[in-house]
């Protein structure tokens, strides 16, 4: 089981249908609940299925089109899911400020990728973020959600491939 | 018992806390001494950080920065370490700070309730509900409080605007959807003092009106949004929230321009984070339509001091216009990076050279951005810029929401001109197209020039850009963005000819 962002607890079966259902019910009666819809959904299936937008628009009460509009706004909504590990990398002035554009250039070539790609046995996806309020010890990286400052290349490398 | 205060924060955490404190229990636990371990925020010194503070007859000595090899019992029995720092209260950093906002991050359980009241908590909320709304607003804009999000808007105008306005429902929305690089104080406080950013918010309800709040903060933020959802529990349970005031936590979805104003409402409706035009007001029109005040977390947060100390005690602080604290955060290429709250009115030298102490990879400051993607680069001569609101902006800066980024000798202030340009481009809403085309152009514009192609024509162009985006954008994104890339022209002209030149000789030879 995992926590979404406003506490809904994920049914870790069903079809896709069933567990999109359960998590609107969770949100029912709240007040333009797209977004804690849609970050429950990519929590318990990794992105936002595209065959989910039709169940949540018809939820929600809004079209295929705006629900769509909506998760192709934001740049946390995926319509894959990552690789096993998710690094994200901190493009922020303070972090090019201790060296992050270098950090980053190794990182993707170590991994053969360009940015948001993920190597081809889905091990890894390295991404962009802009700024963790890590920025007074930069440069700093976010790997599946835990922070980590100070970081070299070497040390990023490191816990893509799955190690402290 | 050795008591021992252990930074939860993000920063302490990213740099190894957990590492830290478990070598800490295995060590305690070795020697048969019982552990008493408090979890706090930080106290903003992150060049310390991680750092531990261990109690001895009743005065907490810091140690840091630890790593887990540095721990042993010297460290548990308060006493002499490599890294022992002495007294944490009594170290130079914290002593020049006047520490209003801050005055309970670092130094207690953010979610103890009983811990938070024992140091002044719920003492604005009492004086509140003894003055009465209107006694509030008039509180808050006699301190001379102004928006800590950016635009430096006064407080109680604002509140007062909303408490006016006719409406079946009002909101307070607290904007803590913190984008910009450089800074870190709401991060900070929601993690080291979330209650006093509910009983703020609370404060807004009671003088506006309202009976509903959010929290917009980030998904950047994980940690920060774990304490915060527990600190609503306890809110809750002790009854500073209740059947007349709750607060909703939402968590945006990596935008940065939802942290404008009326984006975020748009997003809080569930929609795309697109800028609305202005006017109507959020205070009139805000969100669902209804009266809606908007504050930055700090702006919030510091509304309970300046009713338990008195507006005067407030405006006492500060410099010219810009009245009380400001917690500036120090960061990027800087030796002692972290956060200083400080009345307004130092340079900016002093603040980089003095509390910074200059860059961390000890070659000379060559240039600070301040005030986010959006603020202007200073090079070392405009270091005797006022740190407040009015000097800033006599020198096109922008104290924003506080944020100091340092770089040194080896920046190249053309590729941080483009990445401005480029920045925007990234974030643009869409909605307007000086903002969402221009920013694209400009990034081909500083290519060229990179190139060396048509130099001084480029830079004609990229100069007539701006003015367009100054002066056309819907919001301060395209709007602001002209603010670094022409700083960077005019203090840094070198970064944009000598390249170029040096690639024309090349090519010329
Ligand atoms: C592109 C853009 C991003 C912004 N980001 C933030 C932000 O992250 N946090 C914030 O408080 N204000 C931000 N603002 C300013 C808000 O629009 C607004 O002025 C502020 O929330 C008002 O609160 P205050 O008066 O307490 O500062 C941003 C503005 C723009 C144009
Ligand atoms: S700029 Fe990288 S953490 Fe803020």
């Amino acid at each position: 089981m995992t926590l979404g962002y406003h506490g809904a607890i994920m049914t870790p079966t069903g079809s896709l249908e069933a567990r999109v259902l359960a998590i609107l019910a969770h949100h029912a009666g709240r007040e333009g609940a797209l977004l804690p819809v849609l970050h429950d959904v990519q929590a318990a299936f990794g992105c936002v299925p595209q065959e989910a937008v039709p169940v949540i628009a018809k939820g929600l009460n809004l079209s295929r089109a705006e629900v769509h509009g909506v998760v192709t706004f934001y740049h946390d909504f995926r319509s894959e899911p990552a690789g096993r590990r998710h690094v994200r990398i901190c493009r922020g002035e303070a972090c090019q400020a201790m060296g992050a554009d270098a950090l980053a250039t190794r990182v993707l070539a170590h991994f053969r990728l360009d940015w948001d790609g993920t190597t081809s046995d889905g091990a890894v996806t390295v991404s962009p973020i802009f700024c963790l309020g890590l920025c007074s010890v930069a440069p700093a990286v976010q790997v599946d959600g835990a922070v980590h400052a100070r970081v070299s290349a070497e040390v990023v490398i490191r816990l893509a491939e799955g190690g402290t | 018992m050795i008591r021992i205060f252990v930074p939860g924060d993000s920063v302490a955490v990213a740099c190894g806390v957990e590492a830290v404190l478990v070598a800490l229990r295995a060590v305690a636990e070795k020697a048969g001494r019982p552990l008493e371990v408090t979890r706090t925020g930080s106290r903003g010194l992150h060049w310390l950080e991680p750092l531990v503070e261990v109690e001895r007859g009743g005065v907490r000595h810091g140690y840091g920065p630890l790593r887990a090899a540095d721990v042993d019992l010297r460290i548990l029995e308060g006493g002499v370490h490599p890294r022992h720092l002495g007294p944490v209260e009594d170290l130079p950093a914290l002593r020049l700070q006047t520490r209003l906002l801050f005055a309970r991050c670092g130094v207690a359980d953010p979610l103890s309730f009983s811990a938070y009241a024992a140091r002044g908590g719920m003492a604005g909320i009492s004086r509140a509900r003894a003055l009465g709304p209107e006694g509030v607003v008039a509180e808050v804009t006699a301190s001379g409080l102004r928006g800590r999000g950016g635009a430096g808007f006064p407080a109680g105008i604002k509140w007062k605007t909303v408490a006016a306005a006719p409406g079946a429902r009002k909101f307070v929305v607290c904007n803590a959807d913190e984008g910009d690089s450089g800074t870190f104080a709401d991060r900070m406080l929601m993690e080291g003092d979330p209650l006093g950013l509910i009983e703020g918010m609370a404060i807004a309800a009671f003088a506006v009106g309202a009976g509903k709040g959010y929290i917009y903060s980030r998904s950047e933020y994980p940690l920060a949004n774990r304490t915060l959802a527990a600190a609503l529990e306890v809110a809750r349970a002790e009854g500073l929230l209740g059947p007349d005031f709750d607060i909703e936590l939402r968590i945006g979805a990596g935008s940065y321009v939802c942290g404008e104003e009326t984006a975020l409402l748009e997003s809080l409706e569930g929609k795309r984070g697109q800028v609305r035009a202005k006017p109507p007001l959020p205070a009139h029109h805000g969100l669902f339509g209804m009266p809606t005040v908007v504050n930055n977390v700090l702006t919030l947060a510091s509304v309970p001091w300046i009713l338990s100390q008195g507006s005067a005690a407030y405006q006492a602080l500060g410099h010219g216009r810009s009245r009380g604290t400001m917690p500036l955060q120090l960061a990027g290429n800087v030796k002692r990076g972290g956060l200083y709250e400080v009345p307004f009115g130092m340079t900016l030298g002093q603040i980089v050279d003095g509390l910074g102490g200059g860059t961390a990879s000890g070659r000379p400051v060559r240039a600070v951005q301040c005030g986010g993607p959006l603020g202007a680069y200073f090079p070392r001569a405009l270091f005797d810029t006022v740190y407040d609101y009015e000097s800033f902006a006599a020198r096109e800066g922008l104290v924003g929401h506080g944020g100091i980024v340092v770089f040194d000798d080896t920046v190249d202030m053309a590729r941080q001109a483009r990445f401005a340009m480029e920045f925007c481009s990234i974030e643009s809403c869409g909605k307007c197209t000086p903002c969402r085309i221009g920013s694209v152009r400009g990034m081909e514009v500083i290519d060229r020039i990179l190139a060396g192609d048509e130099v001084e024509r480029n830079i004609a162009l990229l100069d007539e850009l701006c003015e367009t985006m100054k002066f056309g954008s819907l919001c301060a994104l395209g709007g602001f963005v002209p603010y670094p890339v022409l700083s960077a022209v005019r203090h840094f002209p070198e970064d944009f000819v000598a390249p170029a030149r040096r690639r024309q000789r090349e090519l010329a030879s």
